[in-house]
């Protein structure tokens, strides 16, 4: 087995624990190089199938291609896909214009809530990883939430020998992260053997790529000339950059994603 | 071809303040790891708390841990040498945190025991050392962190050594090398100091590039716990992980602990690379088997040769991290594998302070921070092993209500004990870790232990077949016992009858009795009618497949009759019947009243001897 064996072989055992352990399970799927990755480990662990839901929280922010991206998956590997849209945060007019981290609350911790409550999920699969930034560095693999899909960090339980937190109370629910332990250039290497299908828009066009996806007005894209996989690999081993530098909730005052997550954000 | 990238898992542990999160930010800032972001974010910060650069606030990411200065939680972070990948492991010292210090330290395969240098030992650091023990983290370095506060003191150096050495052997870690270091300063730490020209091996880095992987589980017993089994189209795919060994199409292969046998037939995939007819240890895969019968979760596939213990009592040494005691007389839940069963605590036989290697007067709980001998007891049989053959089957953790408060790793079970349900009337046993295996009992005799159990109407001759095989195996110096069942009715079954539900009480007495013969290293001779086959499978459960031996002599009516004049048939009026067993059996036929029993003795000899 090499790493990427190592790597893959960890997140199926997390996926199908997943699986055999919550009635009502669903995976959080941003359409971005990393929930695509664990669309197909999904696939691999169950055999070409895809037991339970694909959840995307639209903002109506996203940059159009992503959502072409995401219809044209959804029917290629014929996923059973919730598309949650906060109506009513929209209507009231939320936009990125009424601050950043509003926005980000209203449309995506608060979308995301929604659909844990209205589906009642008790474990739902969430592609962040460790090296991605700070508080993420210090989460479990199976992390509960309370009802408010709030996170106590401060007192998380212990996780060892692959034994997960598969015990919690009722209206609660778990976020399971399964490739919490990949780092960037592993997402990258990964795809590039498994040949997995993405969007276009992480390649160099007109001297510009996007790093990291979300939204349209809070997601810049970096200067790059890297049109295929090897030169996005070269490009990460010399950069000092960090990965969602491009993204614009991660740059507000310190510790402005420990509070997002601490409130239920991805 | 490309070099194939490898990560090694590093953490570092130790007492608090005594530099982890520094040594951890030194390497990272050293071998340019983090991102500009980050630095900037670190220097604003510490300038913010009048201080000149803090490397633990790049580890520290919580709000409330920058704040009081202080490491809640565990964390991984990433970095590469020139050589491999690295992922380091930053574990809290504050005892309340142990559990996160747990968490973070059972994935690791190497551990870095930060000691400083003016402080000294203190309670966490041997705590820790401690852990790392009972996690089987065999790899240990202590780093003596701070020498530029004892002017990098040699003799300092050589103190703490001697003294933390004292405390690490106890508990069989045998640190590899003492390190001293300044991490807020550098020294040591990429390159050699040239502040301590005494010390003459590696900086940490160059440590940490010349530790090599172990990768040993793939040569050892196939053990492929049952993670689901999934029905999802036509195919029944039973799918897991490999925790070690490699199962191959067309392997025979055992469950445990139902003892079902059956072949793979197939490895499942999904993408067209993944295809093939064999996988190894750390693949999560999917097979399917010949035999359909019903499988479930928490089962374990091993191959028939190298089976897993099977049972419901085992020793263990185990660390609780729960708010409340554990304690007696009380339901857990006990995860093993993919295991999960109910269990209580059988008995508290030690418990221990983590940090001073004493014994608390007070075994009646294990209390939250210490470490504990029990004997466990679950509510249904299970597979294991004993953590110092396989790891991954050999350790469990202990849901306390909805939370992991506990974690062990098997010590074994006295042998007389496995392989069986066992119950109990009594509450206050303890059984005892022993220093003298089966197998050890084995080796020193030259012999293994086993039951003959030789059966057969009254008459039939057995009692004289008997006599002869224990003579003859004395004289050939083998550890020999006769256990005649009729001895045993004057002493230990006197208060027996010849009823069938005496009759079946007194096989069970003669089963357990030859068993404990047995597994001290005896051969030993059972004499029993023992006609229903009930009672002899019964026998055979008890005492273990392995060592039981079933021998049947058959004689006529005419002969038993002769031989045995006074007819003691008193259980019934089919006293000549004799229920045939349905596996197979040696029998021995009897056809004359005055046969040589010394062939018949012979014919057993060589069949054990074969055995
Ligand atoms: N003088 C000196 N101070 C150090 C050294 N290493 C760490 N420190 C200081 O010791 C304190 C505790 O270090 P920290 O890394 O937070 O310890 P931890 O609790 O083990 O993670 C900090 O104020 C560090 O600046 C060292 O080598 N020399």
């Amino acid at each position: 087995m090499d790493h990427l064996d190592r790597l893959e072989a960890q997140s199926i055992y997390i996926l199908r624990e997943a699986y055999k352990h919550f009635g009502k399970l669903g995976m959080l799927w941003s359409v971005g190089k990393d929930s695509t990755v664990m669309l197909w480990l999904a696939k691999k662990a169950f055999f070409g199938h895809c037991p339970f839901p694909f959840i995307h929280v639209d903002t109506t922010y996203k940059i159009p291609e992503m959502i072409e991206f995401r219809d044209r998956m959804a029917k290629e590997h014929n996923m059973d896909l919730i598309v949650e849209i906060n109506r009513e945060a929209l209507e009231q007019g939320m936009g990125p214009e009424q601050g950043r981290l509003i926005c980000c609350k209203a449309l995506k911790t608060e979308g995301l809530h929604r659909v844990v409550k209205n589906y009642g999920f008790e474990g739902l699969i969430l592609g962040i990883r460790r090296d991605e930034e700070g508080s993420r560095s210090k989460e479990r693999v199976f992390s509960e939430r309370n009802a408010e899909s709030e996170w106590d960090y401060t007192d998380q339980p212990p996780e060892l020998w692959d034994q997960f937190k598969t015990d919690f109370k009722k209206g609660n629910h778990i976020r399971v992260h399964p490739i919490l332990h990949w780092n960037e250039i592993d997402i990258w290497e990964y795809i590039k053997r498994e040949n997995i299908p993405l969007v276009d828009l992480y390649f160099a066009k007109d001297g510009k790529r996007y790093r990291s996806l979300g939204c349209a007005p809070c997601t810049n894209p970096i200067e790059s000339t890297a049109t295929c996989i090897d030169d996005i690999i070269e490009e990460l081993k010399n950069t000092k950059e960090s990965e969602r530098s491009g993204r614009a909730q991660d740059q507000e005052a310190s510790h402005a994603m420990q509070k997002l997550r601490k409130e239920g954000y991805m | 071809m490309e070099e194939m990238r490898e990560s090694v898992n590093i953490v570092v542990v130790g007492h608090v303040d005594h530099g982890k999160s520094t040594l951890i930010g030194r390497i990272l800032y050293d071998t340019n790891t983090l991102s500009e972001g980050a630095i900037e974010k670190v220097k604003k910060l510490s300038a913010e708390k009048g201080k000149s650069f803090e490397y633990a606030y790049l580890l520290d990411a919580f709000e409330e841990e920058q704040q009081q200065g202080i490491t809640i939680d565990t964390t991984q972070l990433q970095f590469a040498t020139q050589k491999r990948d690295y992922v380091i492991i930053d574990a809290p010292g504050h005892k309340e945190f142990l559990k996160n210090m747990i968490s973070g330290a059972a994935n690791a395969e190497v551990a870095f025991l930060m000691v400083d240098a003016s402080e000294g030992i203190q309670e966490q650091s041997r705590r820790h050392g401690y852990i790392l023990s009972l996690l089987g983290i065999e790899k240990v370095y202590v780093v003596i962190n701070k020498m530029d506060l004892v002017a990098y003191s040699e003799e300092r150096y050589e103190q703490i050594q001697q003294d933390f050495n004292e405390f690490l052997y106890n508990l069989n870690i045998f640190p590899i090398r003492y390190i001293p270091i300044s991490a807020f300063l550098g020294e040591n730490v990429v390159e050699k100091s040239d502040k301590m020209p005494w010390y003459k091996y590696d900086s940490i880095l160059e440590t940490m590039d010349s530790i090599t992987k172990e990768e040993g589980v793939k040569n050892m017993p196939l053990r492929f716990p049952i993670q689901d089994v999934y029905k999802f189209d036509h195919r029944r795919i039973i799918a897991g992980r490999i925790e070690s060994g490699s199962i191959h199409v067309g392997d025979e292969i055992l469950i445990s602990p139902t003892n079902k046998v059956t072949k793979v037939k197939s490895i499942e995939y999904w993408a067209e690379k993944d295809k093939g007819d064999m996988a190894t240890a750390g693949m999560s895969v999917g097979i399917t088997v010949e035999d359909e019968f019903f499988n479930k979760r928490g089962e374990i596939i091993s191959l028939k040769k190298d089976a897993p213990i099977t049972g419901n009592l085992f020793n263990a040494n185990i660390f609780w991290m729960g708010k409340s005691d554990l304690v007696k007389n009380k339901s857990y839940k006990l995860k093993l594998g993919t295991q999960e069963v109910e269990c209580e605590i059988f008995s508290i036989n030690r418990v221990i302070d983590a940090s001073t290697l004493e014994t608390l007067d007070d075994s009646s709980a294990v209390h939250k921070s210490d470490v504990a001998e029990v004997t466990i007891k679950t509510k249904q049989m299970i597979g294991f092993d004993e953590f110092k053959n396989i790891r991954n089957t050999g350790r469990f953790v202990i849901v306390d209500e909805l939370n992991v408060s506990g974690g062990g790793i098997i010590s074994g079970i006295d042998s007389s004990l496995q392989n069986r349900e066992l119950t109990t009337k009594s509450t206050n046993l303890a059984p005892r870790k022993r220093l003298v295996s089966r197998k050890d009992r084995e080796q020193k005799y030259q012999q293994t232990g086993k039951v003959i159990w030789i059966s057969g109407l009254p008459g039939c001759g057995k009692n004289e077949i008997a006599v002869k095989v224990e003579k003859k195996l004395f004289d050939l110096g083998k550890k020999v016992y006769y256990l005649d069942s009729a001895n045993i009715r004057f002493g230990l079954s006197s208060d027996l009858t010849f009823t069938e539900a005496d009759a079946h009480e007194q096989t069970r007495r003669l089963a357990e009795v030859a068993s404990l013969f047995a597994d001290s290293g005896m051969i030993t001779i059972v004499t029993s009618v023992s006609k229903f086959k009930q009672d002899r499978e019964y026998a055979r459960h008890i005492i273990g497949e392995q060592k039981y031996i079933e021998i049947f002599v058959e004689a006529t009516e005419e002969v038993c009759r002769k031989r045995n004049p006074k007819g003691v048939f008193e259980d019934s009026d089919a006293h000549l019947f004799y229920e045939k067993a349905e596996y197979p059996v040696v029998t021995l036929y009897i056809d004359e009243a005055e046969f040589n029993s010394d062939k018949k003795a012979e014919a057993i000899l060589s069949l054990i001897q074969e055995k």
